[in-house]
């Protein structure tokens, strides 16, 4: 075994910067998700059709193809058809943003649709607007179907980020191939993001389950 | 107060409520009694149109429910139901429960809304509960949250399906207590109820119900101790 680690020494404040420039734009991409995913999970469980034939056929497309290939036709074919010359950083995150959006609003909507018909009910026999109704009274109690779930989509989120490599943009990911190349050994460098990683996705899972216990409170 | 006229209800191929015509006046308390699956639950949800009639009307102090869209949820205000399975709102405590909607409906100021909710809760006997989360209450203390809840809205109807039909035996009395002393009160009352007690001793009118239809509409004496009808007679025998 020629595993020798005092070779990455020099290079591991470059692939620390690594974490900021990935949580960077998995935060904003968790952030559109979250928003669209909502707005989407309405739109399904609404009464208005066209509304509903939108967001399935959204689903159907952005879980039906592969987030590598929409990354790419974003951060290819944007500046081809429009002439904007879209930032790897800008691709990333609507890519990552609109294809969880997908996965976030199948979540949220069986979370809300796990919710008691009996509150609905309750909440239009005192005449509650349903907007009011969604936002204070069945989201709130959603949230405790949906967080697990969750969770896990902004886990798998963090840990696919590495996919954006693909066009250049100097996450952990590549910071370890731009290592790699200039060491001439890999092994080192991606077994150190990889703990990265693995630690990003452990603060996270700590975090939702600070997050999960919280919530139990009311039970 | 409130006036139906010619109901009929399907659920698919199934019909549910076949030609009911009644009138609930102020101030009566009316209860609605027959055997499970006569459309009792399912006629009271039309009242403030949980269930949309299939046909016929619901007027309540004058406005069509069923016409032209008309604002529901105005009419729906001055309604209150109360569940058979409470349908308290578990992530609020017992007084955000009272005042939720009345702040957020009819815009009422908070400490209106609290110091309201704290005579309700008075009222219901459960003054010292006002911080607990429904789930740490009894099933009788549920309900009673439930209709303090309703009566938050200051309704001028209130709609009850089965309020104890999910109680312990032990867990009954309290909530009959509580809408004994609302029926004394004045309020408008419709009731579905399997406690014939209830019905007999607190009721203005019974309504009795059998396969959707409107088989009998008196008084609690006639009604209990002579029943005009073969299906009346036969329903009393097996529950009383």
């Amino acid at each position: 075994m020629n595993l020798d680690f005092s070779q990455i020494v020099p290079y591991i404040p470059f692939m620390l910067e690594g974490i900021w420039v990935t949580l960077k734009f998995v935060f904003f991409a968790i952030i559109l998700g979250a928003i669209l995913g909502t707005i989407l999970a309405l739109f399904k469980i609404g009464s208005i059709k066209p509304l509903r034939w939108f967001a399935d056929a959204y689903t159907s497309i952005f879980r039906g193809t592969p987030l590598i290939l929409q990354l790419m036709i974003i951060y290819y074919s944007i500046p081809q058809l429009t002439g904007y010359d879209i930032s790897p950083f800008l691709s990333a995150i609507l890519a990552f943003g609109l294809n969880s959006s997908a996965y976030i609003s199948e979540i949220i909507r069986a979370g809300i649709q796990a919710v008691d018909k009996g509150q609905m009910e309750a909440a239009q026999a005192l005449g509650i607007p349903y907007r009011a109704m969604m936002k204070d009274i069945i989201l709130p109690q959603a949230l405790k179907n949906i967080l697990p779930a969750l969770m896990n989509e902004f886990i798998t989120l963090t840990k696919e980020s590495a996919i954006v490599s693909t066009i250049g943009y100097l996450d952990l990911m590549r910071r370890a191939q731009v290592v790699g190349s200039d060491l001439f050994r890999n092994f080192e460098p991606l077994l150190f993001v990889g703990l990265i990683y693995w630690c990003l996705v452990m603060g996270l899972t700590v975090l939702g389950r600070l997050f999960e216990r919280r919530l139990k409170l009311s039970d | 107060m409130i006036k139906v006229e010619k109901l009929y209800k399907k659920f698919g191929n199934n019909e549910v409520l076949k030609d009911i015509s009644t009138e609930i006046k102020k101030g009566e308390v009316v209860s609605i009694i027959g055997p499970s699956g006569s459309g009792k639950s399912t006629f009271l949800r039309c009242l403030n149109l949980l269930e949309t009639p299939t046909s016929g009307s619901v007027i309540v102090n004058g406005q069509d429910l069923s016409g032209p869209k008309k604002d529901i949820q105005k009419i729906r205000q001055q309604i209150g139901m109360v569940f058979q399975h409470f349908h308290l709102f578990p992530h609020l405590t017992v007084l955000e429960n009272l005042t939720y909607a009345p702040m957020k409906v009819k815009g009422e100021k908070k400490a209106l809304a609290e110091e309201k909710a704290r005579t309700l809760l008075k009222r219901v006997g459960l003054s010292d509960k006002e911080k607990a989360y429904p789930s740490s209450l009894s099933g009788g203390q549920k309900q009673r949250v439930a209709i303090a809840r309703a009566l938050a809205m200051e309704p001028e109807l209130m709609l009850f399906d089965e309020p104890t039909s999910a109680l312990d035996p032990e867990m009954v009395k309290e909530v009959l207590e509580v809408m004994k002393d609302l029926a004394k009160s004045g309020m408008t009352m419709a009731v579905v109820t399997h406690e014939m007690g209830f019905a007999r001793e607190v009721a203005d009118r019974v309504i009795f119900l059998d396969h959707g239809v409107l088989v009998e509409d008196g008084q609690p004496i006639e009604f209990f101790n002579s029943p005009k009808t073969e299906r009346a007679r036969d329903f009393l025998e097996k529950v009383l």
